[in-house]
């Protein structure tokens, strides 16, 4: 599971996928999941992350965690099996 | 919330958004961004924690507002005009009150509603009794209150030639006349048709009944009606009525009622524009009325009184549902969908309506497109097909607007009690004028026979 190696992505929350022209716009915590994911971070490290930097229950992360990979995935913006 | 938690930036669901290029409309998406978060000052928060959610509020200030602007557009154009509450609108007592307060009248169509205004404290003959099914009891009740009884049809007007025969009292009446206004559907089911003669037969049966008088005519020409042009039409129909009666008896008749029907500023299912660009106001229904009544020939001693029955245009606007996230799920497609401890049992009206939604609470600019559902076990439960909101989560709090007609009177009790209803007055009060139904409010109504009261599984 891995976030595609040529996606682009802006520190503003911009995607763009060149192989098939997509391009997307994702909210903060979107973002920082994004560019953990660039930085080849596995999930328990991103929540980790991401329970240190927000506001947030472990449950809700991890729950919105896997939609949001499952999100990625279905978009065609990972490769591999997020399940 | 710790003091470690407070120092950490605000979570929100992640979200990724595709962007399209060349499917909108003209006039743009529209996203509900701007939190409704107070209702009349009354924080949202505060009204669910201490009424539950879902829980119905009325702004009884919008009440009053909305019948002043209704009046004032009437009064400004014709001398005689009278409103009379529809109770099947919203009978809630406090409701009825509200109006009764301002001056209406109460506008009843079944034995039920007569009861409730006449325990509101509505003077019999301010009563108007409509609708098609009322009891020999009911109709003997309403002469002897000389309350003003609105034929529906021929076995009616029989009905009422035979009571009258040993009443103390004149039964006073008026026809319901229905008629061709030029819009679809036509409404024929109630009342005496104008274009057959069927409604001056009426008025001839009725003339030769000296046990009956004859004081009005009304009409009720439709629901939601978006065009003013059609009251116009209305009107002149009824006004030849009145000239002719004039004309052959000498007789001027007290009042014309024109009914109800004034669309609210509600968006209806499929319409390309917001109710609000495309529902008439008040002034419209007015010009079209009054300048066809006053242009019509009257001499101004014969001007008959205008009575009008407006009931969701009146309360509509100040209606609101407040209600809770119970969960967030994606569809097989992908749609996002959200599920509301609300349902179409308690929203009757989302069937017909695209019901404005807005967040309780803050939010960022994201916004996802989602299927609002409710909490029913049934695929008919559906609030919105489709409408962009911020990223709700679970236990978020929404505010459903202009919810004040007919919910509160055509809601059901299906598989979960009806909530509380309250109503904040002009000072900003908070009063509870509806109980949320109990368990023991349903099962009290039932009865087991013996032999089914025990059971051994």
């Amino acid at each position: 599971m891995k976030l595609l190696s040529n996606i682009a992505v802006s520190e503003s929350g911009y995607l763009f996928n060149p192989t098939n022209g997509d391009s997307f716009s994702s909210n903060a915590v979107a973002t920082d999941i994004i560019s953990l994911l660039k930085q080849d971070k596995n999930p328990d490290e991103i929540k980790k992350a991401i329970l240190e930097k927000y506001d947030v229950e472990k449950s809700t992360i991890e729950r919105d965690l896997d939609e949001f990979l499952q999100e990625l995935r279905d978009n065609y913006l990972m490769d591999g099996d997020v399940r | 919330m710790t003091a470690e938690s407070k120092a950490k930036v605000r979570y929100e669901r992640p979200i990724i958004r595709k962007m399209n290029s060349g499917l909108m409309n003209k006039f743009g998406t529209r996203t509900e961004y701007a939190p409704t978060s107070h209702i009349d000052s009354v924080p949202v928060k505060r009204i669910i924690q201490e009424y539950g959610s879902p829980c119905f509020v009325i702004s009884e200030r919008t009440l009053r507002k909305t019948y002043q602007s209704a009046l004032r557009a009437f009064k400004t154009r014709y001398p005689k005009v009278q409103f009379a509450w529809s109770y099947k609108t919203n009978y809630i007592d406090a409701v009825c009150n509200v109006f009764h307060q301002e001056g209406s009248w109460a506008e009843v169509v079944s034995g039920f509603e007569y009861e409730k205004a006449i325990r509101n404290g509505v003077p019999g003959n301010k009563i108007i009794f409509n609708g098609p099914d009322k009891s020999t009891d009911e109709l003997k009740r309403a002469i002897e209150n000389e309350s003003l009884i609105h034929i529906d049809h021929f076995d009616e007007l029989y009905d009422l030639i035979e009571i009258t025969e040993t009443s103390k009292k004149k039964a006073k009446v008026a026809i319901r006349v229905n008629m061709d206004v030029g819009v679809y559907p036509l409404w024929d089911r109630f009342g005496f048709n104008y274009e057959s003669y069927q409604a001056w037969q009426a008025i001839v049966k009725i003339m030769n009944c000296d046990r009956m008088e004859l004081v009005g005519l009304h009409c009720h020409i439709g629901t939601f009606m978006l065009t003013s042009n059609a009251y116009s039409v209305a009107a002149s129909k009824l006004c030849d009525l009145a000239y002719n009666i004039k004309l052959k008896w000498n007789k001027s008749i007290q009042y014309l009622d024109l009914g109800g029907g004034f669309a609210s500023t509600n968006t209806l299912r499929g319409s390309y524009l917001p109710g609000s660009d495309s529902s008439p106001g008040f002034d419209d229904y007015a010009e079209a009325i009054t300048s066809t009544i006053l242009n019509f020939g009257f001499k101004q001693e014969d001007l008959p009184l205008l009575i009008l029955e407006t009931g969701r245009a009146m309360v509509d606007d100040a209606g609101y549902l407040l209600g809770t996230v119970l969960a967030n799920k994606r569809l097989s497609d992908g749609r996002r969908a959200t599920i509301m401890d609300f349902g179409v049992n308690i929203l009757f009206t989302a069937f017909w309506y695209e019901h404005k939604i807005s967040p309780a609470q803050e939010f960022t600019h994201h916004t996802e497109e989602m299927v609002v559902y409710g909490p029913l076990c049934m695929n008919i439960d559906k609030i919105r097909e489709s409408v962009s909101l911020p990223l709700l989560s679970r236990g978020d709090h929404v505010v459903v607007h202009k919810v004040g007609a007919y919910n509160m009177t055509q809601w059901m009790q299906f598989i979960a009690m009806r909530p509380n209803v309250v109503m904040i007055d002009a000072k900003g009060e908070v009063h509870k004028i509806r109980e949320r139904e109990t368990i023991d409010t349903l099962t009290g109504l039932e009865l087991k026979p013996d032999h089914l009261k025990t059971f051994k599984l």
